[in-house]
């Protein structure tokens, strides 16, 4: 539903916007509002960055909330919503991507999809997080902060990380390197997003698709053998 | 005030959907399935249902709102399933609902899927007849509820010890060899059978058995076994025989329980819903057993007893016009929520 007044999303380019940014590809979810401008600017309004694990669903719209309140604004005042597609465990990152899709939908606004990894720290680095099963996800970044390989999964043993690591620093032994703890940021979601919103034009209307979590694992194809809903206490 | 339009969330299985009511009467009733995908593994895997969810999410609630035609602006509150189900897909569901509700600014209802299979005969049958007998089978749930006021308060009498009715379905029509889900191939299968050719067990029917509570594992396994006996003999089975007695020991143990309940609980009223109920010689046993009971039937059409996202429309506009409060921001899902929690 456009609001009378709203700046069309199309004209993104030509105006500094209101733009909410979510992530649940860890077990810390961030819920943030910032205005961007087409210079690649981004002045964050307020940020939420909540350890949640697997509380994502619970907490998530809550956070919208607060971050709405602390800044001051409201659902009408959006004009594009970020939202991190992982790598990260799969139902806690569906949650902040069917959001975002839910969110953007309900105001007829743009959803755009980044890298999780990419919002974490900055510059030449590799970013590992935790991918359970004893393995992490990663991604190499170059000084001027374009990936340069990844996201991928690995046991961190496997890996020969390039430059400073950064992320999730639970991993520095079984990595045998240093690792600066580091987390999504909402500073982190704008800039992994610049691209897409400076070209609104490729963000098509209301065919849009959700975008699709970088999932990098197949599922797990096993039937459950116990789906038994419980019907009394 | 008018009567509440209400959008409705279902995603505790392999179907999304999405429904609109508007007080009892059915807007819309998009659905999304990825069972297909699911074939091969013989049931329904998690998370393949779960990221099928997830893309089926947006277009099927755009799919609902233009064949009501109504705009997103003009529903008045959100129902979503909040349990029982499986964890992953439940929450893609609940996500999406909490954030329509928050961008909409409308209140949510998360509510019991049991409940909602109830609640969906009143978009065809109209109001229920409180207190209601609601017998419930599908893939994923056995259960018999007593049902004094949807909207506040619903009993389980009874449930499944181990397989649901449809399990069974599924996995006795693995052993003939027929396709997944097994309901619909078994139920035309049993058409050219004889229903008492074999005399398969009714589990739990002993007079110290729980009175109320279902199994079925005994029953598939005693179908494998007599299936497994023929074809070790080098004897060709004959399937149709097995589906039909075999359809037939489920329809009896499930419509006796039901009648018993009735009786046993002075109620008149019987409600069917879930896949299971779709099913031929179940319907017609239930409307023999129920008439000569003097109990009135109540079965919505197929397409609303298997899962669907106007069955969480109707509960939810149920609770709207009790006027049950809304559930609080932080509500999650609970894969086995208790049918007493009606709205949670
Ligand atoms: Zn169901």
């Amino acid at each position: 539903m456009p609001d009378a007044g709203a700046v069309p999303w199309t004209q993104l380019r030509w105006a500094v916007v209101l733009v909410l940014a979510l992530d649940t590809a860890t077990s810390t979810l961030v819920a943030g509002l910032a205005r961007w401008s087409p210079d690649g600017a981004a002045e964050v309004l307020a940020e939420r960055a909540v350890p949640s694990g697997n509380r994502h669903a619970e907490l998530l719209t809550v956070a919208v909330t607060e971050v709405l309140a602390d800044a001051g604004l409201s659902m009408a005042d959006l004009d594009a919503v970020v939202t991190g597609l992982g790598p990260g465990p799969f139902t806690g990152l569906r949650v902040g991507v069917v959001t975002a899709a839910a969110l953007a939908d309900a105001r007829d606004r743009p959803v755009v999809g980044v890298c999780s990894l990419d919002a974490i720290g900055s510059g030449a680095r590799t970013v590992v997080t935790d991918a359970r099963r004893k393995e992490v996800y990663w991604a190499t970044y170059a000084a001027d902060g374009t990936r340069a390989d990844g996201p991928g999964v690995s046991l961190p043993e496997e890996l020969a990380p390039a430059g400073p690591v950064v992320g999730d620093a639970r991993f520095a032994d079984r990595l045998g390197v240093p690792v600066t703890p580091a987390e999504v940021t909402t500073a982190g979601l704008l800039r992994a997003a610049a691209a897409q919103l400076a070209d609104p034009a490729g963000l098509s209307a209301s065919t849009r698709p959700t975008p699709v979590p970088l999932y990098l694992r197949r599922p797990d194809a096993v039937p459950p053998t116990s789906y038994k809903p419980v019907t009394t206490a | 005030m008018s009567e509440p339009l209400v959008l409705g969330f279902e995603t505790s299985c392999d179907e999304t959907g999405v429904g609109l009511v508007r007080g009892q009467t059915l807007l819309s009733d998009a659905l999304a399935t990825s069972m297909a995908e699911h074939e091969r593994f013989g049931g329904v895997v998690p998370e393949i249902a779960s990221r099928a969810h997830l893309e089926a999410m947006v277009p099927t609630v755009h799919r609902a709102l233009a064949e009501a035609g109504v705009e997103a602006s003009d529903v008045d509150a959100i129902a979503v399933t909040a349990g029982p189900g499986l964890t992953g897909a439940l929450l893609v569901g609940l996500a999406a609902a909490k954030a329509y509700a928050l961008a909409l600014g409308k209140p949510l209802y998360g509510v019991n899927h049991l409940a909602a299979h109830v609640a969906v005969d009143e978009l065809q049958h109209g109001r229920l007849a409180e207190p209601s007998m609601a017998l419930l089978v599908s893939g994923g749930h056995s259960s018999l509820l007593l049902v004094p006021d949807l909207a506040q308060e619903v009993q389980s009498l009874g449930r499944t010890i181990d397989d649901a009715a449809g399990e069974a379905f599924d996995k006795v029509a693995r052993v003939l060899g027929l396709p997944f889900p097994g309901g619909p191939p078994i139920d035309k299968a049993a058409r050219a059978g004889n229903p008492h050719a074999i005399d398969f067990p009714r589990g739990l029917t002993g007079p110290r058995d729980a009175p109320y509570d279902f199994s079925f594992s005994g029953l598939k396994t005693a179908v494998a076994r007599w299936v497994e006996a023929r074809q070790r003999a080098g004897e060709p089975v004959p399937v149709a025989d097995v589906a039909a007695s075999f359809q037939e020991a489920v329809a009896d143990v499930l419509t006796a329980k039901a009648v018993r309940a009735c009786k046993d609980a002075g109620v008149d009223h019987l409600v069917l819903g879930g896949g299971v109920a779709a099913n031929s010689r179940l319907r017609a046993l239930a409307e023999e057993r129920c008439a000569a009971a003097g109990i009135v039937l109540r079965v919505p059409s197929p397409r609303l007893c298997t899962d669907n996202g106007a069955m969480v429309a109707a509960l939810g506009s149920r609770l709207v016009e009790a006027g049950v409060a809304p559930s609080a921001p932080d509500i999650g899902a609970d894969s086995s929520l208790p049918i007493e929690v009606v709205t949670r």
